[in-house]
């Protein structure tokens, strides 16, 4: 098959400096003006269009940004990645409605404290071996939903109401229904994502997150720090989803419990696989397809955690490199490690 | 509190221990996988799910019980329960296969790692919960009940309720059956040879797929069992009961060393005891905290478990 991730590799490594700059300012144009496409082809039946551009396609996007930090660069599969968007979401409820806080100074509060539950988690999760991490982290997500649904201060079943949304910045206001706001904001916030993870994955941290991910023993015996890395990639994975939990409640003005099941976990880990692991583009190819596309044909919608589980097995098996798969170079090492 | 606990103790306590009979099948599910496979079969609490709804399948359609039947009484009783029991059992066995054949088979013989059997187990189960919700409507589903739920002995202040009776009794005897399964049978030797060392088996002329076939099967059927019990025991099920019983046996064969059948034994009787005193002090909100809780102690302070892992140490 033909492998589209080096094809654009190759067109963007062959551009000057003004060429490259061209480029991305044309690629960002272009998803800037998507909510403009609303009566075309593209339009959603069921749900607002410009709502699903938002929530979910841009949220997925950088919700699979975060995990893909963990899972495909660094190899550790964390199935509770909904808990991080949810302490995100609920510090922006607590703070946002108790306080006179707004959005943008509860951000990095928001940012740290899903940082900090990822150092929590990552601390004992991490010195075990994969598959032990992947059931922690499945708890850990649950865990976090059943506090929020138990405790008073949390709201219990009925959540959080009222939360006030962002002030004004630039003179735009954000109101409820100002979809297009919130998809630019949000498009901000997924290209710092997408810089922070480029310039990591270029220097050590993305190449000890390698190594760990193709023989972890091999790594720590070459002197790679390989605990603290891991540690690394967690957090950052996490700060990534306190980041979209935060922006999630002051788009959606109320939150509760069910809004952060398992499904949440599942649906941006099938993002990630579906566009290739470890590859940033495939996963954004991924997180808006499978964000897209439950909204515009009415028989997925009804069944979307049904198509996403097939998606998870079928890929897995048929191709475990996703649509857009990672970089050549890596992948031979990768087959030469199997055999 | 404390003087309640106490006069509630024994009562509570065979609560527990009925419930920790159900945590011990399943994790058996979980061990006996992870004993040739080296893997966590993430689809065993979806397994299980489908035990509670095959068991409902047979009590309220092909018996014809409803909520306000007349209970059944003699050989009747005991023609239902037995098949129910078996009907659940064999409808998990079968599905643990085919399971193994979707999730596991191809990616095994590509050799590729840990992430993707991981993965693509998930999904399986994703798809297992998400078919079941669809069919149920999302609703729990109550059972009808078949057996009138008498107190057949008395044991200091507490009553021995017939059905707790019935759990722990079928279930010790399912336990012995998979023991000598696996200890005395040709099926079980090879089961453990290659548990011990898949490479070697291979060697000798062991058909692999055969035996992980087996012991996926094996597995399943107790789970089915244990579905078929949690039914007794509470009389209702939902699609996704199977996340929170999942990751509570997965912790009882953690805690007693995964992988160890012995191991998955003393583990699922400490966690159903501990859960069910917990329950009581905290509240039955917290259970599945205090699991986590009990499951991120243990694999920090003793990964191993109690009785160590592997399967090869079940040898008499």
């Amino acid at each position: 098959m033909i492998n589209l991730r080096d094809k654009g590799a190759e067109i963007w490594e062959n551009q000057g400096r003004v060429g490259r700059v061209v480029l991305a300012l044309c690629g960002v144009t272009v998803v800037a003006s998507l909510p403009f496409l609303g009566g075309t082809i593209l339009n959603t039946p069921i749900a607002d269009y410009e709502s699903v551009l938002v929530y979910p396609i841009a949220m997925f996007v950088l919700m699979a940004i975060g995990l893909n930090i963990v899972i495909g660069k660094s190899g550790l599969l964390d199935l509770g990645y909904v808990a991080f968007f949810a302490i995100g979401a609920y510090t922006m409820g607590l703070l946002g409605t108790k306080t006179g806080l707004n959005t943008w100074e509860i951000l990095p509060i928001g940012i740290a404290m899903a940082m900090f539950s990822g150092i929590i988690l990552g601390i004992p999760a991490l010195k075990l071996r994969g598959d032990y991490l992947a059931i922690i982290t499945l708890g850990f997500g649950e865990i976090v939903r059943i506090v929020a649904l138990n405790l008073g201060a949390l709201g219990r079943s009925e959540g959080i109401l009222n939360i006030p949304t962002p002030p004004a910045i630039f003179g735009i206001e954000y109101t409820f229904d100002s979809h297009r706001i919130y998809y630019w904001t949000l498009l901000v916030l997924i290209l710092l994502a997408i810089w922070m993870v480029r310039r990591l994955s270029a220097r050590r941290a993305g190449r000890a997150w390698e190594s760990i991910r193709q023989d972890e023993d091999a790594a720590e015996l070459l002197g790679v720090p390989t605990f603290r890395y891991k540690i690394w990639a967690f957090v950052l994975g996490a700060s990534v989803g306190g980041a979209a939990g935060v922006f999630y409640a002051s788009k959606t003005l109320f939150i509760a419990p069910d809004n952060f099941t398992l499904q949440i976990s599942i649906l941006i880990l099938a993002c990630v696989v579906f566009g290739g692991m470890g590859n940033i583009w495939g996963v954004i190819l991924g997180a808006v397809i499978l964000g897209y596309l439950p909204d515009r044909i009415r028989f997925i919608s009804d069944a979307r955690l049904l198509v996403f589980g097939l998606v998870l097995v079928i890929m897995m098996n048929l191709r475990p490199d996703g649509l857009l798969p990672r970089k050549k170079r890596e992948k031979t090492i990768d087959k030469k490690d199997a055999t | 509190m404390i003087g309640s606990f106490l006069d509630q103790f024994w009562s509570l306590t065979f609560g527990g221990l009925s419930l920790g009979f159900i945590y011990i099948l399943i994790a058996l599910g979980y061990t006996m996988v992870y004993g040739v496979l080296r893997m966590i079969n993430f689809a065993n609490s979806e397994i299980f799910m489908v035990g509670t709804f095959a068991t409902i399948i047979i009590i309220r359609d092909v018996f014809k019980f409803t909520q306000t039947s007349e209970y059944a009484t003699g050989f009747r009783l005991w023609l239902i329960l037995a098949t129910a029991l078996i009907f659940a059992m064999m409808v998990s066995g079968t599905l643990s296969m085919i399971v193994e054949i979707v999730a596991y088979r191809r990616l095994r013989r590509m050799n590729s790692g840990v992430l993707a059997p991981l993965i693509s187990a998930i999904g399986v189960s994703m798809v297992l919960a998400e078919s079941v919700r669809i069919l149920t409507d999302s609703r729990p589903v109550a059972s009808p009940r078949a057996m009138e739920k008498r107190f057949i002995g008395q044991f200091f202040d507490a009553g021995i309720r017939i059905d707790n009776t019935i759990i722990v009794i079928s279930a010790l005897v399912l336990f012995g059956i998979l023991m000598s399964f696996v200890n005395k049978t040709r099926m079980g030797k090879a089961i453990r040879a290659v548990s011990m060392n898949p490479n070697a088996a291979r060697l000798m002329g062991i058909n692999i797929d055969g035996v992980v076939s087996a012991t996926f099967l094996v597995g399943g059927l107790m789970t089915g069992a244990a579905g078929f019990f949690y039914v007794l025991k509470y009389e209702n099920t939902a699609s996704n009961i199977g996340f929170e019983l999942g990751i509570a046996a997965f912790t009882a064969a953690i805690l007693g060393g995964i992988g160890n059948i012995k191991g998955a034994f003393f583990g699922g009787l400490a966690l159903g005891l501990l859960e069910t005193y917990a329950s009581f002090f905290l509240g039955t909100q917290w259970k599945a905290v205090t699991v986590f809780i009990v499951l991120v102690l243990v694999l920090y302070t003793r990964p191993n478990g109690l009785f160590g892992e592997a399967l090869t140490q079940t040898r008499a």
